[in-house]
């Protein structure tokens, strides 16, 4: 009798969490993986009746899946095109929820930290008009540095990614040169070098190819102990690959009504100058109430408890009047 | 003659009897091989209709092309074909002499013949090892080594095209070179069997005639046992055109026309996995497309391979 009464009451106990548990399924860019799942485990402990399920799958399929209705969310590092959101009847919306850098890794043996890289440097190298370590334009900058004569060893992505598509945007608008040899885009042709697949290939490659340079997000060269070059930004300055200046590029940014912003070249003094916004992409309308009101809660708890998660992961934690923009877009999901 | 005709008379009941029965067993292959077919063509099928839009777009501009760009959706494979077939062709040059002198050395007795099997499950074992541990190894045993001695190598031998410099530790030498030890176990264990299959009595008059042993080894059991040679490295050439994970892993990736073995290069099969997860659009369409050309190449070099062998096995079952 007893038994029967606790067996139950605990079936009572459990039958309401059951009901109420909403799960929300989300796929998209590798590159904030680590911090949404972050905030999916973080984010259960606040709200136990919402469970969050992101995957990495990359940026493009991301998009994809998010347009099939296979997911109930999406995130990209690129924001969706025109004909990509007409495809989705415009049930879209683009949520930047965090912010990283994209910075040049090398390996060269003998000089530690603090290589500087002007821009014709940098688009020389990745251009192949400039094969060897010591060439002039990069010990122009560097006195007091010893550079080998070693040839230098581009390295890419093999695979598609919104890494390659915010990098190579910036390319291009410095460089009219790699505009018309090479162009922007997730995938591109690079003239010179050897490619790896994701970051942590081309991590691979880096270390273990003297002489090596290639592009990765601040927070995997961190996490990696890859040395990292300091760029010259638009206004002229020797800019090293920090959280703080990264900010600094973000906080310049002027975000307009659709929260799609393209940083290609940021003009602040203290800028770095490769940075972009990852977009969380969630739909205008659910036709699950009890959806919407989840995807909602995430998003705002990723938008404000969750960006002090953003900086030990190596990504930037978002502007205050960016978040207050974001929160109030949010607001206006039904 | 009675008796016969009097046991076959006593059989033919029951063998009627199983005949009226139907033959599951029977209809269950018969199935399960159609199925095989069915699903060969239901695969090839829809990878052409997925290439089609890029097969009317491109039309064979796409085999002669030079540039990949998919930023710009400009789509051509003539360097991945060629890097596919070099890396193949590089990897059968170095795996035949050394897989077709472990052949020989397996099939004569040389060594006691519990040695001998000893030897041949581990060159057999090779084959069971993942692609991705052969990538691995590459990585961290291959490539150290091409890098250094390819500098050397290029500083010394770079005005021939072939060896020109800088030399990269991803390189078609490093993927040709491990691809080598992968398509190892494939020449050794049918180049074994076809010289273990040339008949005794061969050997038996070459000696006789006097010839000594190596003469009767290149001059008599190596040309008999030719057409299975040869089809044993057109097999482990289809092998290596497949082959993916280990040569994404070390070719370097590059899509661009080069001469020298240590400038990075790519193949049909590493630009696919590097390639679909974020494709879009026609690039799908294209890749696609790349899909078709490796399915109809490696059909063809593996369908070669088999109707050598074929010939070969009837031909020395000829001699015997």
């Amino acid at each position: 009798m007893n038994r029967t009464l606790i067996a139950l009451s605990l079936i009572a106990a459990s039958l309401p969490q059951i009901g109420a548990a909403t799960a929300l399924n989300g796929s998209g860019a590798t590159f904030p993986a680590p911090l949404y799942l972050r905030w999916a485990s973080d984010f259960r402990k606040d709200s136990p009746d919402i469970i969050v399920n992101y995957q990495g799958v990359g940026s493009g399929a991301g998009i994809k899946q998010f347009s099939d209705g296979i997911t109930d969310f999406g995130a990209s590092d690129v924001a969706m095109s025109d004909s990509e959101i007409n495809k989705v009847n415009g049930n879209v919306l683009m949520l930047p929820a965090t912010a990283g850098t994209i910075v040049l890794a090398y390996n060269i043996p003998g000089v530690q930290t603090g290589l500087k890289l002007s821009r014709n440097a940098y688009v020389g190298i990745l251009l192949g008009t400039i094969k060897s370590w010591n060439d002039p334009i990069i010990a122009k900058d560097n006195e007091g540095v010893t550079l080998p004569n070693l040839p230098i060893t581009a390295v890419s992505r093999s695979d598609g990614s919104g890494t390659t598509a915010v990098f190579t945007a910036h390319l291009d608008a410095v460089s009219p040169e790699f505009a018309s040899k090479v162009g922007s885009g997730k995938s591109v042709t690079w003239p010179v070098g050897v490619a790896g697949k994701g970051n942590d290939g081309v991590t691979a490659l880096i270390k273990q190819t003297p002489g090596a340079i290639g592009y990765v997000e601040f927070g995997y060269a961190e996490k990696n102990n890859l040395t990292m070059a300091s760029l010259q930004n638009k206004a002229g300055n020797f800019i090293a690959p920090t959280l703080q200046s990264g900010a600094a590029t973000l906080a310049s940014v002027n975000l307009p009504e659709n929260l799609r912003a393209f940083i290609t070249d940021p003009e602040g003094a203290n800028d770095y100058p490769i940075a972009t916004f990852t977009w969380l992409l969630v739909k205008k309308t659910y036709t699950d109430a009890a959806k919407a009101a989840a995807v909602k809660a995430f998003v705002s708890y990723g938008l404000t408890k969750g960006q002090s998660a953003a900086p030990e992961l190596g990504y930037i934690t978002l502007p205050e009047n960016v978040v207050a923009k974001v929160q109030s877009v949010l607001a206006t999901v039904k | 003659m009675g008796g016969n005709s009097a046991v076959t008379g006593s059989i033919h009941p029951i063998a009627g009897e199983y005949r009226r029965r139907p033959d599951f067993f029977r209809g269950a292959c018969w199935l399960a091989s159609l199925l095989t077919i069915v699903l060969l063509a239901f695969i090839i099928g829809e990878i052409l209709i997925k290439a089609f839009p890029a097969i009317s777009k491109f039309g064979l501009g796409f085999i002669t092309g030079i540039q990949w760009s998919p930023n710009r959706d400009v789509f051509g494979v003539l360097p991945v074909l060629i890097g596919t077939a070099a890396s193949s062709f590089l990897a059968l040059l170095l795996a035949l002499p050394l897989g077709l002198a472990i052949a020989l050395f397996l099939s004569e007795d040389f060594l006691p013949h519990s040695v001998r099997q000893v030897i041949r499950f581990v060159v057999e074992l090779l084959a069971a090892i993942p692609s991705v541990v052969y990538g691995l190894w590459g990585i961290f045993v291959v490539i150290p080594l091409i890098q250094q001695y390819g500098a050397v190598l290029a500083s010394k031998l770079g005005f021939i095209p072939l060896f020109a410099g800088p030399a990269y530790g991803n390189s078609l030498l490093t993927a040709s070179v491990v691809l080598a030890l992968m398509v190892l176990p494939t020449i050794t264990a049918i180049s074994r069997s076809a010289l273990v299959s040339v008949p005794y009595a061969l050997r038996e008059g070459s000696y006789a005639l006097g010839a000594t042993r190596w003469e009767t080894i290149l001059s008599v059991i190596i040309p008999t046992a030719a057409p299975g040679i040869v089809a044993s490295s057109i097999l482990a050439f289809g092998r290596a055109m497949g082959e993916t994970m280990a040569v994404a892993m070390l070719i370097g990736n590059s899509q661009r026309l080069s001469w020298s073995l240590l400038s990075p290069s790519n193949t049909l099969s590493a630009l696919l996995a590097n390639q679909f997860a974020e494709a879009d659009g026609i690039q799908v369409s294209a890749l696609m497309y790349a899909a078709a050309l490796l399915v109809v190449l490696t059909l063809g070099v593996n369908i070669a391979g088999e109707a050598v062998l074929r010939r070969t096995q009837k031909a020395t079952s000829g001699l015997r």
